[in-house]
């Protein structure tokens, strides 16, 4: 069973420090593959920190591992990733003519991987 | 410059001091930072935010080879030599990144885009690149962030989270500097923060208003609605944004009441569905306020020196990015000349990356289409672009290897002061190298 959030990538103080230690570091490619969640949506959806999901937008898939959102950072059904190779792959290629693909707001499916 | 690499430069031990050294991980490009530097390394970085830090502490001058061709070390001159080739030869070569390198270095690969009938593009380009569009569409009333730290009364944030991409915005120019006409700093100003996330700048904000995704445009419609007094729906306006439309009529109060409103904004608005739109409905929204205070709005730029790059193309092409050479006069035209199209559309048959990553940042469409083709790239560290390329140069990091002029984000020119040598040569060397040699070839087949 799938349901559909809204996902917005975005930058991170570690995922900005990351950029200057290096792309291949386990810092950046950790902190760039993991999904924020809201906790109420954690818990709804039976989800533990570390558990695997898979996300499908318009044009990819991939899995990511959950962790939850600090406080109350995130709202239910919003979806946060720091910008990266995974958040890249759930971006369309079309700009709708402004050279811009439509890089936050995505709306994607989110399926627990058993 | 005849072997893969230049000299090590001197390594004895001692501490040098560079006062006043510039920051040039973000658009913010603090120009206050003190460097401790010790056998080219640096190991103290007065004044720099976390994200300087990283920047600064993490250069290191990297051990590749300055010139890879096909992964195999070369000397510069064979890889300058395939580079032109590659772009000479192309029938649609396209440039794209430049926002992390000096303008001496962007003017040169705008010359080169002309030179091959190509494509100049920017990371503006995937990051205000809309609100370059509203800027031609609307205007922008705006001012330089020395006025803001001098009159800013009323500070709005709106789809920008600066405690972590812009960490020392706050401090050094929006909320905490004691200005001219605010003795008191931070007490005399009003912060609001507009946002989708309850991000950590709602800690700095005196006021945060949570709305829904994808309902900026909605928002500011709202609000150019209220400063023409007209009168909404209260359901309605909660039902779209999902904030109260009382919410929404105490900020045009407050607004209306401030001395000198600042709207400062983000890729939340630009990256978003609606885009240069909902960028227009901003800046719309600040022209309207000027009929009753003074109001400014500044995007917040990401990378050092994006700003210069926008200056750059449009002082030379007069357009700021998105720009095709091929007719040989400049042409505009955002979805059709940028790269995140001719990519991902699989026109561009050859390219030259400078100071950017779109083997991590592109779409999965774009990314496989630049792999297919040759390409160039030019960046001081490794990354699944520079892996990617057919020729690779490694180069001098922009600000702590090389000198040179970068725009801060509110197109104020900063000079830079490097810190140590580095064995590598910079983009400004390679690229007039490339110049040079694309003019012979294009020469000889005009001849
Ligand atoms: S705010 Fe930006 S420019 Fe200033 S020190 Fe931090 S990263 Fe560097």
């Amino acid at each position: 069973m799938s349901e559909l959030f809204v996902l917005i990538p975005g930058r991170t103080s570690k995922q900005g420090c990351g950029i200057s230690e290096g792309k291949f570091t386990d810092a950046y490619q950790s902190e760039t593959t993991i999904l924020q969640i809201c906790p109420k949506d954690m818990q709804r959806l039976g989800l533990n920190e570390g558990d695997r999901v898979r996300l499908s937008s318009e044009t990819g898939q991939v899995e990511v591992a959950v962790t939850a959102a600090k406080g109350d950072e995130l709202p239910p059904g919003v979806l946060f990733i720091a910008y990266g190779d995974l958040s890249s792959r759930l971006m369309g290629g079309d700009t709708h003519g402004s050279g811009m693909p439509t890089s936050k707001g995505l709306d994607v499916a989110l399926e627990k991987i058993a | 410059m005849s072997t893969a690499t230049k000299n090590q430069a001197a390594t004895d031990g001692s501490l040098k001091i560079v006062q006043d050294a510039t920051c040039t991980f973000c658009g913010c490009v603090c120009d206050d930072i003190d460097l401790s530097v010790k056998d080219n390394h640096i190991v103290e970085a007065k004044r720099a935010c976390v994200l300087g830090k990283s920047w600064f502490f993490n250069h290191y001058v990297d051990q590749r080879p300055s010139c890879l061709i096909s992964g195999r070390p070369a000397s510069i001159e064979e890889g300058i030599e395939r580079a032109a080739k590659i772009l000479a030869g192309a029938k649609y070569p396209i440039i794209y990144g430049l926002s992390d390198t000096t303008c001496e270095a962007q003017r040169i690969a705008v010359g080169i885009g002309d030179w091959i009938g190509g494509n100049v593009d920017t990371t503006t380009s995937v990051c205000h690149g809309p609100s370059g569009m509203a800027f031609q569409g609307v205007g922008e009333v705006t001012c330089s962030l020395g006025e803001i730290a001098n009159r800013g009364d009323l500070i709005i944030f709106w789809g920008s989270n600066p405690a972590e991409s812009h960490p020392r915005h706050f401090t050094k120019y929006s909320l905490m500097p004691k200005g001219m006409f605010l003795p008191n700093g931070r007490k005399d100003r009003t912060c609001v923060l507009v946002d989708v996330r309850k991000t950590k700048s709602a800690k700095a904000a005196d006021i945060f208003l949570q709305i829904k995704p994808r309902k900026d445009f909605e928002a500011l419609w709202i609000l150019r609605a209220l400063a023409q007094n007209l009168s909404l729906d209260p359901a309605e306006v909660e039902d779209e944004t999902g904030v109260p439309l009382s919410a929404w009529q105490d900020l045009m109060g407050r607004m209306k009441q401030a001395k000198f409103g600042v709207l400062l904004f983000g890729m939340g608005l630009t990256m978003t569905r609606g885009k240069h739109l909902n960028s227009e409905a901003l800046l719309a929204l600040v022209r309207d306020m000027n009929a009753y205070t003074r109001f400014v709005a500044k995007p917040m730029r990401g990378h050092g020196n994006v700003t210069g790059a926008d200056n750059v193309v449009s002082w030379q092409t007069g357009y700021p990015f998105g720009v095709n050479m091929s007719r040989g006069y400049p042409r505009f035209n955002p979805g059709e000349y940028t790269t995140a199209d001719t990519l991902a559309r699989r026109e561009a048959d050859a390219a030259m990356i400078i100071a950017s990553d779109p083997m991590s940042n592109f779409s999965q469409a774009a990314r496989e289409r630049l792999l297919a083709i040759p390409y160039i790239s030019l960046d001081p560290k490794e990354t699944p672009t520079t892996r990617g390329a057919t020729v690779a140069f490694t180069t001098a990091t922009y600000g702590i290897n090389t000198a040179g002029t970068v725009y801060r984000m509110d197109d104020v020119p900063i000079p830079l002061r490097p810190a140590f040598d580095s064995p590598h040569p910079s983009d400004f060397e390679i690229l007039s190298g490339i110049e040079r040699r694309v003019k012979a070839l294009k020469a000889a087949v005009r001849l």
